[in-house]
């Protein structure tokens, strides 16, 4: 699904914000990235995004090599990836239904298929009682659950978050862990950011360590 | 249309024929064309969706906004009215002028030992040729009466004891071509009974080309304003999007495609323009009535009939559907070069 054959990204001004990182992920499975902040994870989802491009390397996503990806395909590659902010990037002019609904309006949905997709997935999240509040009515454990039922409403093969638990307690946070786990046994590919390490210690899943730029562990690997 | 075409491809379902050694491409190429085509009307139909769905968010936003949406439109509105109303003063200057084409115009200057009834009969002698369309005779006292009428020097005239002026016959010439209209005037000019001839086409020729002259500035204006629309217009939704950089990020981030994020912008541009339009409209027919009264006052005074004549439908839809093309123009110019700065970060 992911593949990072050694990717190295410079900034301009010199700063290596990875260095050589080769790793794969496939169809369906789940792994955390995760290192301190600064240790690259952003960057990582920022190249599979295309938010960033490398500057040395060759990445694929869901069998796309993304070095041959133009401008005008940009937008069509983001609508296979789901993806989930710490700070939930929501638009707060709208209701709860209409942020989960825009990556289907974005790609012409419609009317009738929307409202069926997305009362799907904020029952998923169980939000299903809020799509007619407005975000800054929620809590914050809420709104990433919006977030989150707008990253999937399309069901992507990929979904990507950074550090979705950042600013939850433990309780919310295992819950949103809990959530995406269940998209995976769905099939879905996931690949999630983060620097809590007590939360993921004991989930059954790979880790990839980053430190300064380097991949440094690969618990698949081990 | 999409059941029509589920319906065609179920009917297309490939039957092997046994004698035939090589069915397949026939057969399969049927479903497939026809699935080609259900794709098409499915990608038809989610593409007008997304075109009403920016249509009416483009208007919600406005409607959200009714003192700065008005203000908008009456600035274009203002900018659209002026040329038109430099535009409606020149049809009615031609209107006017047109009363005088036509044929060319001779008035003849008789000496002053020609008496009425011989003024008359030269009169009604020029109308047998074939040259003269109109002639008129007017005799000494009637030239006086309609002097001492029109002029207000009534008490002048009295005072001078003779009537200075001499009579005229006011001809009309048929001829369009100026040769033909030359050679008449030199025949006229030749006639005993004629002190002067005087030919207006110099006169008409003169109005013409000054006609011209003011219709080629009022289509430059009508550019000039053109271009301040496109600017109005392009600043005000250089601004909407800068307002709305957060939410473009987001959709860009999400997977919108440029035309996506262009598309309200657009419309918003078309309705700027398309109000606008009105409002010019409305501004010029406000204009037309109040100048109705005091035109007419003006034209009594010249003992003319001339009114002014209201706005044609032809001109209400240039101004209102080239309001809407303006700022579909307007937006596009501007809103790709800034859309194009924002990208998700």
């Amino acid at each position: 699904m992911i593949l990072f054959n050694h990717v190295s990204k410079r900034h301009p001004g010199g700063f290596e914000a990875l260095r050589e990182i080769s790793f794969e992920i496939g169809r369906g499975e789940m792994a955390f990235l995760t290192g301190h902040s600064g240790a690259g994870k952003s960057t990582v989802l920022r190249l599979i995004a295309l938010l960033e491009r490398a500057s040395f390397g060759q990445i694929v996503v869901n069998g796309q090599n993304l070095s041959g990806i133009s401008r005008r395909r940009l937008p069509y590659l983001r609508r296979s990836i789901g993806m989930v902010f710490q700070n939930h990037k929501l638009l707060y002019d709208r209701t709860v239904f209409d942020n989960v609904a825009l990556p289907l309006v974005i790609t012409g949905a419609g009317r009738d298929d929307i409202a069926r997709r997305v009362h799907a997935a904020l029952d998923k999240v169980g939000l299903l009682s809020k799509e007619r509040a407005y975000p800054v009515t929620l809590s914050g454990g809420e709104q990433q659950r919006v977030g989150i039922a707008r990253a999937v409403v399309h069901r992507p093969p990929l979904l990507l978050a950074d550090e979705p638990t950042g600013n939850l307690d433990p309780e919310l946070s295992r819950e949103i862990m809990t959530l995406f786990q269940e998209f995976n046994q769905f099939g879905v590919s996931v690949l999630v950011a983060t620097h809590d390490l007590e939360l993921i210690r004991h989930l059954p899943h790979r880790i990839l360590t980053l430190k300064d730029g380097r991949l440094v562990a690969d618990s698949a690997a081990a | 249309m999409i059941r029509l075409f589920t319906r065609r491809r179920s009917g297309a379902t490939p039957i092997p024929r046994s004698r035939s050694a090589s069915p397949a491409p026939a057969a399969v190429r049927a479903p497939e064309r026809a699935a080609r085509r259900q794709r098409f009307a499915f990608s038809l139909k989610g593409y007008v969706a997304q075109h009403l769905q920016a249509l009416f968010y483009s208007l919600g936003q406005m409607w959200r906004a009714p003192v700065a949406t008005l203000m908008t439109a009456v600035v274009i509105g203002i900018t659209l009215a002026l040329p038109s109303v430099l535009y409606l003063v020149l049809e009615h200057a031609q209107q006017l002028s047109a009363g005088w084409g036509g044929g060319p115009q001779i008035t003849l200057l008789l000496r002053q030992e020609v008496s009425d009834d011989a003024g008359r009969a030269l009169a009604g002698r020029l109308r047998t040729w074939p040259a003269v369309t109109e002639a008129h005779a007017i005799s000494r006292a009637e030239a006086l009466e309609e002097f001492r009428q029109l002029s207000g020097f009534g008490a002048a005239l009295d005072a001078l004891g003779e009537n200075p002026l001499p009579a005229v016959i006011a001809l009309r010439l048929a001829a369009d071509s100026g040769q033909a209209a030359k050679a008449a005037y030199e025949q006229l000019r030749a006639l005993p009974e004629v002190e002067r001839a005087e030919f207006e086409e110099q006169w008409l020729k003169r109005l013409h080309a000054i006609m011209h002259v003011v219709t080629r500035s009022v289509l430059m204006l009508a550019g000039l304003f053109a271009a301040a629309v496109l600017f109005i217009i392009g600043n005000t939704l250089r601004l909407a999007v800068q307002n709305r950089r957060e939410e473009i990020e987001v959709v860009k981030l999400i997977g919108a495609s440029d035309a996506f994020v262009r598309r309200p912008f657009l419309y918003s541009g078309m309705w700027y323009g398309t109000l606008g339009g009105i409002c010019a409209w409305a501004m010029v027919s406000l204009a037309l009535w109040l100048m109705s009264a005091p035109v007419q006052q003006l034209a009594g005074l010249y003992q003319s009939d001339f009114r002014l004549s209201g706005l044609g439908f032809n001109v209400i839809l240039a101004l209102v559907a080239g309001g809407a093309l303006l700022g579909l123009l307007g937006a596009w110019l501007s809103v790709g070069r800034h859309l194009a700065h924002i990208e998700p970060s």
